[in-house]
């Protein structure tokens, strides 16, 4: 069985491999064809040299046949030259043999130097043919590789390629708790303002405390104002005014007879 | 061998530990499979706790491939499955 992070694995590679187009490489098949364009080359260049050695051999069979022939037609002089008729007869009649390979062997000789023409012709035409292709294939090396390297920079932008997308996957999730996170702040606000929420941290009041704090605030306002009054009307003491203002602490000292004995020892 | 936490980074793992992880990466993968929600996540938790504790963290800068790759950790059972899928993570091109 293929585990969770194996087959996640698989599926990234496949991806990355597939966005990059790893499996044909166009300068390797350049620099293979660049191999095989300099393998050829090679054999025409062999053949030319086979042929040369052919014609050279000939040439050198030429020379020797031409030898004989003049070796023999001098020998036919010299027996002429002594009366002696029926060798120099042979001698010619050999001579003519020779003659006719010589013949031959010229037809051939033209025929290789042809082939050895052409076969030079070819090769560096070839030759040619190969320089070319190789500083193409440099330059379409060379804008591939540089594609690929713009190609790379885009998928890595766009979160196409293996590492990247991950990455855009985490800054994605961290856009969406970010935007999470500031829909709750914003809601919170909402429901804090509406009063549906208490706010627990006690920096906000709602209306009503409010309003109840300046009601209170003003209530102590008027006792304040009562109690100057009274201050100012009866010379009494100010916590005399105050306690009868409200008549409660005044009424209670009266009634309590334990109060009393300390006034009579004066 | 690499491993990445989506969205934490990646981890430089020696190949000794991988018997283990092995064993509740295919518990997990069982869990996926039978939509066993509750042990998803006890075991994707497990086995994070587990690459987090004997591998080495890469640096942030560096990018090497990673070999194997797991979900992030609040990853739902659901995203994983959709990871898994034909298309994976990244849109056919």
């Amino acid at each position: 069985m293929s585990g969770v992070m194996k087959r996640m694995g698989m599926i990234f590679r496949a991806k990355a491999n597939k966005a990059l187009d790893r499996a044909e490489d166009p300068r390797e098949t350049l620099d293979y064809s660049y191999q095989k364009q300099l393998e050829l080359l090679q054999k025409v260049r062999r053949g030319v040299a086979d042929v040369a050695t052919s014609r050279k051999r000939l040439e050198l069979q030429l020379n020797q046949l031409q030898g004989q022939s003049a070796k023999l037609e001098d020998q036919g002089r010299k027996a002429l030259a002594l009366g002696r008729e029926d060798l120099a007869r042979e001698a010619l009649s050999r001579r003519a043999a020779l003659q006719q390979q010589v013949t031959d062997l010229e037809t051939q000789h033209q025929t290789l130097q042809g082939e050895e023409e052409k076969l030079t012709l070819a090769a560096q035409r070839l030759q040619a043919k190969v320089d070319a292709f190789r500083t193409k294939k440099e330059t379409i090396k060379a804008t591939y590789t540089a594609a690929q390297a713009q190609t790379r920079i885009a998928e890595s932008f766009s979160g196409i390629s293996e590492e990247m997308s991950d990455v855009g996957v985490a800054i994605q999730r961290a856009e969406d708790k970010t935007a999470q996170l500031q829909a709750r702040a914003g809601a919170i606000d909402e429901l804090l303002a509406s009063g549906a929420l208490d706010d627990r941290s006690g920096l906000a009041k709602d209306d009503i405390q409010a309003e109840l704090d300046r009601l209170s605030g003003g209530t102590d306002v008027e006792l304040e104002l009562q109690r100057m009054k009274a201050e100012l009307a009866g010379g009494t003491t100010p916590q005399q005014a105050i306690e009868g203002a409200d008549g409660t602490q005044q009424d209670q000292g009266q009634g309590r007879p334990e109060a009393r004995p300390r006034f009579d020892k004066q | 061998m690499i491993v990445r936490i989506m969205g934490e980074g990646q981890v430089r793992l020696a190949d000794g530990h991988f018997a283990e992880l092995d064993r509740l990466d295919d518990e997990l993968l069982a869990e996926m499979e039978t939509g066993d929600d509750t042990g998803f996540r006890r075991t994707l938790l497990a086995l994070l706790g587990r690459v987090r504790e004997l591998g080495e963290p890469l640096p942030d800068d560096s990018l090497e491939p990673s070999e194997l790759i797991l979900p992030a950790p609040d990853a739902s059972l659901e995203d994983v499955r959709s990871l898994l899928t034909e298309d994976g993570l990244i849109p056919p091109a």
